[in-house]
């Protein structure tokens, strides 16, 4: 089991994720689908296909946004 | 009919723009958009309720429509923009309505701040479609900042006023190349119908629709009228008059008597 451990904020919440080093990891992790979300990781957008090299440290502010209804 | 609108060089012949807010359901919105076959619909980028899983909003959208991603939420020009960016690479094209509203009484759009946004998206390659207060000079400046269309509000978003400005709206069909969609306000498929026969290219409908007591016959209703109002701008030959001007002949009326000695 990985020992991972990183206090980043989520979506505006303050959290201690355990065991996810990489944003896709982090994804699997809250059992998202990475092909209906974007992901912005200190206010830059990181593309899908560098979600699972992109490394979450200590800190780092992460929005997880996709798609709702709206006029 | 061969009457579509061109914007971005894609073909649009439903002139009814649906936004999918407020449906009382995905499935209901599904059935909106496939009955009026909708072209153009909106939708909004939030957070993930990453505690809650809710169903994904473009399973229920028939791939046929294209998508318009509004920058909701925004207060600012640098917001408006951050929201455009992640909505492109969220992957879901690069038609931006772009809203930027400081005010959350009236939800009324800050223009200034609208152009400012669309200038830097339209450099890089977006196709903008500004949400403002129907003014001349801003459209103008919009449209030469590389804005594809301009859409005024007709009164507050949500509110069912009907279409408070349509004077300034015609000002802007009149005087703008670019084409011109009204967007909030409209509560009534005859307010839709007016803004087609005043010569805008498309109106946006959201509220109307998705909190009626059936949207999918809401719906339909809304597009028989912008059809309507469509077909009698194009149709429309003479002008409003002062005075009465006699559809039946003014000659021959029974019992009328010459000019006896």
């Amino acid at each position: 089991m990985s020992t991972l451990k990183a206090t980043i904020i989520l979506n505006g919440v303050k959290q201690t994720i355990i065991g996810a080093g990489t944003l896709l990891e982090l994804i699997n992790l809250k059992k998202l689908n990475k092909e209906t979300i974007v992901v912005e990781k200190n206010l830059k957008i990181i593309p899908k296909e560098e979600l699972e090299k992109e490394r979450i440290a200590e800190n780092d502010s992460i929005e997880i946004i996709s798609f709702v209804g709206g006029g | 009919m061969n009457d579509h609108l061109i914007i971005d060089n894609k073909k649009i012949e439903n002139r009814l723009f649906i936004g999918t807010g407020k449906f009382p359901n995905k499935k209901i919105l599904r059935d909106v958009l496939q009955r009026i076959k909708a072209d153009v619909v909106t939708v909004a980028l939030r957070r993930v309720d990453i505690e809650s899983k809710e169903e994904n909003i473009l399973d229920f959208i028939p791939k046929t429509c294209r998508i318009m991603t509004n920058t909701s939420g925004a207060r600012n020009a640098q917001e408006a923009i951050r929201i455009a960016r992640l909505a492109k690479a969220a992957g879901c094209g690069n038609w931006i309505k772009l809203e930027v509203i400081p005010d959350n009484k009236y939800l009324l759009p800050d223009n200034a701040q609208t152009l400012e946004a669309t200038k830097v998206l339209a450099k890089e390659g977006f196709i903008i479609f500004p949400y403002i207060n129907p003014e001349l000079s801003t459209a103008r400046r919009l449209v030469a900042a590389g804005a594809s269309a301009v859409m005024p509000l007709g009164s507050p978003i949500g509110s069912k006023r009907g279409v408070k400005t349509s004077e300034l709206v015609k000002i802007l069909i009149d005087e703008i190349e670019a084409p011109i969609i009204v967007d909030a306000g409209i509560g009534y498929p005859s307010e839709a119908a007016l803004c087609m026969e005043i010569g805008c290219a498309a109106v946006l409908v959201n509220t109307a629709i998705a909190t009626a007591k059936d949207p999918v016959a809401m719906a339909c209703g809304f597009s028989l009228a912008v059809n309507a109002g469509r077909l009698a701008y194009q149709n429309t030959t003479k002008a409003r008059g002062k005075y009465a001007d006699p559809s039946s002949p003014l000659t021959g009326f029974l019992g009328e008597t010459k000019n006896r000695p």
